[in-house]
């Protein structure tokens, strides 16, 4: 209880969001000292890489939540979108697509879900929440007719497994999946600080009828973040084909959880109009060594699923103290 | 013996009532003294402290100093629960009413029937119990209807049930009769007159003079925070009432401006939306400051919404420049050249939890961007203008405008359109809640930009503010546009008959 009124009282006085940026680096740093002393394995550099890869899908995916959320919205669809662009890319490449117009096709799909949510929620009027979780079970469900529920293993393709085990620069000690979480966060980063439409999300969060009496068409907003965010699932669902070489119709399930953990742990306000991308990408590392350092302590996936719970309970609620609503 | 009881008729009695609110004396030696079997009306301008007296006597705001004596007790209310139980119930212009309940649970909320050991709501008995009530105050409803159902006549009635279902012995209205059509408000007095019968003291809060021959018993004057004269109706009369409401002068806080009226820049024709915006047309020249008065509820802000799309205009046309042009959205309206500064600047106008940077640029990022990416360093240079332009108090362009004081906050939401070229500037209540330096400065403000040839539409309740700053006037009342007069020529006692829709001819 102290530490929550220390961090409010801090919130008010020192600038926001580096206050917010410089607690989450310290609780990151709290939890790798942690499991260092109570692992021999996990402080090794080997290890340091393998959470960078792990954190990139759920980094990506954590990208587009925060569109959304910073957009005061959330979307629950994107591990379904997620499972969804991986089959599809593998019965794509499997029909012998190439490579590059197969990735392409998915990943535009991706964002054509995401604008549908865009839709529902800014033209139709639905909240968020049941909006983007009709669409969670409706992509699901397409995702599972294609497929007939059965997973599709990628044959006759070998460069395409690439896309996750590739390494560049010299001795390629950088793997290819930190490449794209390192080039999406920038990328992300500079269409929210630096675009107009970027700024106009956070308008539209903070306060959506002073957005709209400014001028700011506020459907095309929400449409666009929606995409974006259904985008950045389909790019996630792509890399992790590559790494399981097939297609997972089943793959993906809360997905949408460890997203929200991650941006509103790095700042987001599910009360809107606040987050970053950096802060997300710490927010993204710390849920990822939680569960490298959990695994490594020989803790069950299923008690690992209900620690990711807990964190997402605690992380929204810390948000709600902080902005003291 | 009770001392305290010194008349047996007064229920209540509020003595030499004070309030100071930051920056504001609220209200200022007030007294009020109210007898059982009887209406009392309360009347003053907006502003004049009516609300500020009746929070007092319901306990939400605590007077600074004077004594509450109800039912020969002095009394010191602290919250609206303590009063209600007391036998003080409130009506509000909004009702406190829960849209998709019935009747009988509205009427009765928290306070059901129960059944099996206080579990379960009997709802047997919450209809019949309602029945009851309903007979015994002769209003016919069904018990069972949902709320958002009736009418806002029929919602009232509601509440007048709810209020007496738990015996009340005083009951404030605030203005009843404003949404009412006129067989309601009949139906209205009827009710009144059996609650008099019945020994029930009712404080009636009301623009509508001309209504009080009806029920009225007495007066109560209320002007600036202060107490007027209290009357029994039968020794006053309307231009009396209206005179005690107004009597006040104008000082110099109104800054000069160059009257140089040129083309008109904007009409609008046969606005219609709702029953709040019935038919109204009006005409702004370059150069002019039109004021808008009326009472709350004149349909002002929403004749202002509705021309700047932020509502939808049920039938009507705008015309620019002689052009006629259509606005289907906010954004529509200033791509015209158009814009609104609302009344609830924080609700609708203010980005609270951003920087006053961006809250100044929300307008014209799109302008100040090459092929989508926002051009930091003009933006900057913008936003740095726009805070020495009008002196905006801020430690830096990254403070939260909630921050920010009202005057300050106000600054930023005029210097985001003062960056956008445009031709109609609304202003909706520009000085509500910001003290007397700021009122001065935005007054200099709107003034400037008449001078630099917009035409601007300002709405306001403050009569000070309409006759300084205005060029012409339009009166509203009830969605309707009363009259239109050269500032000139105008008087408070002029526009608030109109604004009352008071028909008569006040003798000077």
């Amino acid at each position: 209880m102290n530490i929550v009124l220390v961090l409010r009282e801090k919130s008010k006085k020192i600038d926001n969001d580096l206050s917010q940026r410089l607690s989450v680096a310290l609780a990151l740093l709290l939890l790798c000292t942690f499991f260092s002393v109570a692992n021999e394995y996990f402080f090794e550099l080997n290890n340091f890489i393998t959470i960078a890869i792990q954190t990139a899908i759920t980094a990506i995916t954590a990208y587009g939540m925060t569109f959304v959320i910073i957009s005061r919205a959330v979307d629950l669809s994107i591990g379904s979108i997620l499972a969804f662009s991986t089959v599809t890319v593998a019965m794509l490449l499997n029909a012998g697509v190439p490579l590059l117009i197969a990735i392409l096709i998915v990943i535009v799909a991706g964002a054509l879900f995401g604008s549908m949510n865009g839709v529902f929620v800014s033209k139709m009027g639905l909240p968020p929440f049941i909006a983007t979780l009709g669409a969670q079970m409706a992509i699901r469900g397409l995702t599972m007719v294609i497929t007939d529920a059965r997973p599709i293993y990628i044959t006759g393709n070998d460069s395409f497994r690439l896309i996750f085990q590739g390494k560049i620069f010299q001795q390629e000690w950088l793997p290819l999946p930190v490449v794209y979480l390192i080039a999406l966060a920038l990328i992300s980063s500079f269409i929210l600080r630096k675009t107009v439409i970027g700024r106009q999300i956070f308008a539209v969060g903070s306060n959506e009828e002073a957005a709209r009496l400014s001028g700011i068409k506020t459907a095309k907003i929400r449409i666009f973040a929606y995409l974006y965010s259904g985008l950045m699932a389909s790019i996630a669902g792509v890399v992790l084909t590559a790494r399981v070489n097939s297609g997972q119709p089943t793959i993906g399930v809360a997905y949408e959880a460890s997203a929200i953990a991650a941006a509103v742990i790095g700042g987001a306000s599910m009360s809107g109009g606040h987050g970053s991308i950096g802060g997300t990408i710490l927010g993204a590392f710390i849920m990822t060594t939680l569960m490298n350092g959990l695994n490594l302590m020989n803790v069950s996936q299923n008690w690992q699923m209900f620690a990711t719970g807990l964190v997402v309970i605690f992380s929204v609620y810390l948000d709600m103290v902080r902005r003291n609503r | 013996m009770n001392l305290n009881r010194t008349g047996i008729e007064s229920i209540l009695s509020m003595k030499n009532i004070s309030k100071k609110f930051p920056g504001v004396q609220a209200l200022d030696d007030v007294s009020l003294d109210v007898k059982s079997g009887a209406v009392h009306a309360l009347i003053g301008e907006n502003g004049a402290g009516k609300s500020t007296l009746m929070k007092i006597l319901t306990g939400i705001y605590t007077a600074d100093t004077g004594t509450i004596v109800y039912q020969g007790d002095v009394i010191h209310p602290k919250n609206p629960r303590e009063m209600a139980d007391r036998g003080v119930s409130i009506i509000h212009q909004e009702f406190n009413l829960i849209p998709h309940l019935t009747v009988a649970e509205n009427i009765f909320i928290t306070r059901e029937p129960r059944k099996f050991r206080n579990t379960i709501i009997d709802d047997k008995r919450l209809i019949e119990e309602t029945k009851k009530l309903l007979r015994h105050l002769d209003i016919s409803l069904d018990p069972k209807a949902k709320l958002a159902k009736l009418s806002v006549a029929e919602k009232q009635m509601v509440e007048i049930t709810k209020a007496l279902a738990v015996n009340s012995e005083i009951l404030v209205l605030d203005e009843p009769t404003s949404a009412l059509a006129e067989k309601e408000v009949q139906k209205l007095f009827e009710i009144i007159r059996d609650l008099k019968n019945r020994g029930v003291a009712i404080i009636y809060i009301s623009h509508r003079l001309e209504e009080f021959e009806a029920i009225v018993d007495e007066v109560t004057t209320l002007r600036d925070g202060r107490y007027v004269s209290t009357s029994r109706w039968s020794d006053t009369s309307i231009p009396q009432l209206v005179r005690n409401m107004v009597g006040r002068s104008l000082d110099n806080q109104f800054p000069e401006r160059n009257h140089d009226v040129g083309e008109i820049v904007f009409e609008a024709r046969n606005i219609r939306r709702g029953r709040q915006v019935n038919d109204i047309s009006l005409k702004v020249r370059k150069g002019e400051v039109v004021g808008l008065a009326g009472l709350m509820g004149a349909g002002r802000s929403e004749f202002a919404r509705a021309v700047f799309g932020a509502d939808r205009m049920e039938s009507g046309t705008l015309y620019l420049d002689g052009r006629e042009f259509v606005t289907r959205s906010p954004s529509d309206a200033i791509h015209n050249g158009i814009t609104y500064l609302p009344e609830d600047r924080k609700l609708d106008g203010l980005f609270l939890d951003l920087e006053v940077q961006q809250n100044i640029m929300y307008a014209t990022y799109s302008d100040n961007a090459v092929m989508g990416v926002v051009d930091d360093k003009r933006c900057r240079k913008k936003v740095d203008r726009v805070i020495r332009d009008l002196q905006v108090k801020t430690p830096t362009v990254k403070q939260l405008v909630g921050n920010l004081s009202g005057g300050n906050q106000q600054k930023v939401l005029i210097g985001r359109w003062l960056l956008k070229d445009l031709k109609v500037f609304i202003f909706d209540e520009p000085t509500r809640g910001i003290d007397v330096g700021a009122k001065f400065e935005v007054y200099n403000l709107i003034n400037r930009l008449a001078e630099q040839g917009a035409a601007i539409i300002m709405i306001s309740s403050e009569m000070p503010e309409i006759l300084g700053l205005s060029d012409r006037i339009y009166v509203l009342c009830e969605g309707r546009l009363m009259g239109e007069m050269d500032a000139r020529e105008a008087t408070q006692e002029k526009i608030l008959r109109l604004a009352s829709g008071l028909t008569e001819r006040i003798p000077a």
